[in-house]
């Protein structure tokens, strides 16, 4: 007994000296498999600032609501299963923290928003280093404040839509930080909704089914050095004002509605130095009006940007586009958008003066893209002969292509872009 | 036959023109490698040699050659020798060594750069190609008696694979937009040995645009080992229909 009071304390001491110090007579409880007080009785009986220690093994205890501020930890990476009927866990408290634990098999419902921790007009929680495996909704915060969400696994296997939630999902939150998670074949990977101040980093979102993240009327937040990866619909960012992105990774989406990036109704945001590479479509604008576009890589895309005439007073330079099928596509004449000193890999102009800078404009929408945006069939005819003599004559002649969408100093040599390795 | 295809084998090495076709095969694909790092866009330059250069070479060639050894044939006529297997010689001897020029004049730099990923696919269309258009040089040669007329038949065959069916295919889409054109597409580009090389070296090197609107169709169709097998099909029966047209002609033709 002592021996373990001891170690005990230890624990205490390594592991959480910040709750200790709000509380002096914290309680701490063990939760074995099997032992008389089960999980569900534990939790229930431990008040403000106590902890409770969920030692290994498999717990089926149906659905655990959490009333009180409490440092819940699993030792060894115990097991809580829903069974596939319940909800596991459900927050209503303050700076909650959850550590080290294997959640799995949650219900499923289409009525209710059944997720593996739910956090409901929570605030201040913390969830670490769990897993979660076959979950419907993974980690849900509603209305819930300044919280931390990190180093977690999340996969679900679900063969259609219907049978998915969100992997984390955030709706009416402030102040959250959403890092170094992964996130795998979910609805939405990471869904944001009416959650401002926010950043999402370090994160990876592969595989799922929609988004790997879905964004709306989220303003001014962040989200750099994430990677997204073949995901159904690639990243949707949408109805949203001051968001930064940084360093991000865009791969791999493929599919007639698939971009990189979706960016609708976007103001006042910035994309920087991200990477586009081997999407459809890298990115698709749509009504989005004075973003900066910067230092970005777009490579081996299908389309790099397709730039609908909705957008205004964006401005891009200093991308560097290289292997994409087509650099730019619109669908009208009007263009309000400044694309200046972008690196064009088609550009075949010259420099006399040797400043780096080429002496000729480059048009970066080809007649041919215009073709395709109207007659989408007419893309088996890329790279036929026709279409070479038609875009060269294009080029001389423009009749189709937005006159004036035209990079003025188009850059003669790559820049170097530092993007996330 | 296998005398015959050696002696007409030597007659085209004699006149160097194969060697002539090689080198420039080599050279030009070896400059793109020496040019660009990125062996995906070297993939890209040798598209447009394998889809009109080898085609025009191969039709041209054959077509002169066929005349040039007019004389032997008749010669060859005058012995005891089925026709069909004179005509085959031919068709062999040519092919081969057109395809073994093209093989060594974009094989070796690839080799010694190192095959890229769709160089495959390239090689093998470039073969199929240089098949499908000698065959067609062929039927262009023993339709008329004339050299002019035969060689402008055959140009008249290359511009409209390369040029003219693509413009017509480029019109039909965009008259019949409105309608679901999938499967017609399919149909139009089967009957174009071109089209049907440059989709199946578009479905290597374009993927990410083709997985837009229409085009995952055609790459489960291309991707899939059923659409390999019809391709591959359709394309020998490119070489087959002319040649076999061409050798009907020439049996009972009166030279």
């Amino acid at each position: 007994m002592t021996v373990s009071a001891q170690l005990y304390f230890l624990i205490v001491l390594f592991s959480l000296p910040g709750v200790f110090l709000t509380s002096a007579h914290a309680r701490i409880f063990h939760v074995y498999p099997n032992a008389k007080q089960n999980l569900q009785e534990t939790i229930a009986m431990a008040g403000d600032g106590d902890t409770v220690y969920i030692h290994q093994g498999h717990y089926f205890s149906g659905n655990i609501t959490v009333k009180n501020q409490l440092l819940i930890e699993g030792i060894d990476m115990p097991v809580l299963d829903g069974n596939l009927k319940d909800e596991i866990l459900t927050i209503a408290a303050r700076k909650v923290i959850i550590r080290g634990i294997h959640f799995k098999n949650t219900g499923r419902s289409s009525i209710n928003d059944l997720a593996a921790i739910k956090c409901l007009d929570a605030h201040g929680i913390r969830v670490e280093n769990c897993i979660l495996e076959n979950t419907f909704f993974g980690i849900y915060l509603s209305n819930t404040d300044s919280s931390v969400i990190r180093n977690n696994r999340l996969e679900a296997f679900a063969e259609n839509e219907y049978q998915l939630g969100n992997g984390i999902h955030l709706w009416k939150c402030k102040n959250a930080l959403i890092e170094e998670n992964e996130i795998k074949g979910h609805r939405d990977g990471i869904y944001f909704e009416f959650v401002t101040d926010s950043q999402i980093r370090d994160n990876i979102s592969n595989e799922n089914m929609r988004y790997g993240l879905h964004f709306m009327f989220s303003h001014d937040d962040v989200y750099e050095r994430n990677i997204f990866r073949k995901n159904g619909a690639g990243v949707a960012v949408m109805y949203s004002r001051r968001v930064h992105m940084y360093y991000n990774r865009f791969e791999d989406n493929w599919g007639s509605s698939s971009y990189g990036m979706l960016l609708k109704d976007i103001s006042d945001s910035e994309v920087i130095q991200n990477q586009f590479k081997g999407n459809t479509i890298g990115i698709f604008m749509e009504g989005t009006s004075r973003t900066l576009f910067e230092k970005n890589l777009f490579a081996m895309n299908g389309w790099a940007i397709k730039l609908q005439a909705s957008c205004d007073d964006n401005v891009l330079r200093y991308n560097n586009f290289s292997g994409n099928t087509f650099d730019i596509s619109t669908n009208g004449s009007l263009v309000l958008n400044t694309i200046d000193s972008n690196y064009w890999d088609r550009y075949q102009g010259y420099d006399l003066d040797r400043d780096g800078v080429g002496d000729i404009p480059f048009r970066p929408v080809s007649m041919f893209s215009i073709i395709v945006e109207r007659v989408p069939p007419a893309i088996m005819l890329w790279r036929s002969f026709l279409v070479f003599l038609l875009d060269k004559v294009e080029k001389i002649i423009p009749v189709i292509t937005p006159e004036n969408m035209q990079d003025q100093t188009p850059s003669m040599k790559p820049y170097d872009i530092h993007t996330r390795s | 036959m296998l005398r015959l295809i050696k002696y007409i084998l030597y007659d085209i090495l004699r006149n160097r023109f194969i060697l002539f076709y090689t080198l420039f095969l080599f050279l030009s694909t070896y400059a793109m490698f020496q040019l660009d790092s990125d062996t995906s866009k070297v993939i890209l330059s040798m598209l447009n040699i394998v889809l009109m250069v080898v085609p025009l070479v191969s039709i041209i060639f054959t077509t002169i050659h066929f005349y040039n050894s007019y004389e032997f044939i008749e010669m060859m006529l005058a012995q005891p020798i089925n026709r069909s297997v004179i005509f085959m010689s031919q068709y062999i001897a040519v092919s081969v060594s057109m395809s073994l020029g093209f093989f060594i004049g974009t094989g070796t730099p690839m080799l010694i750069y190192g095959i890229p990923d769709a160089g495959y696919a390239l090689l093998l269309s470039g073969f199929m190609l240089t098949m499908v258009f000698v065959s067609m040089a062929f039927l262009a040669s023993v339709i008329t008696r004339d050299k002019a007329k035969a060689i402008g038949m055959a140009l008249l065959f290359w511009f409209y694979f390369v040029l003219i069916y693509d413009a017509l295919m480029l019109w039909i889409v965009y008259t019949f937009s409105d309608y679901p054109l999938e499967k017609p597409i399919l149909a139009l580009i089967s009957a174009n040995p071109v089209d049907l090389a440059r989709v199946m070296l578009l479905l290597k090197l374009d993927i990410s645009a083709l997985m837009g609107f229409t085009g995952a169709f055609y790459r489960d169709f291309f991707g899939s080992n059923l659409g390999i097998y019809f391709a591959m099909s359709v394309l020998i029966l490119w070489v087959v229909i002319p040649l076999w047209l061409s050798m009907r002609i020439f049996r009972k033709k009166d030279l």
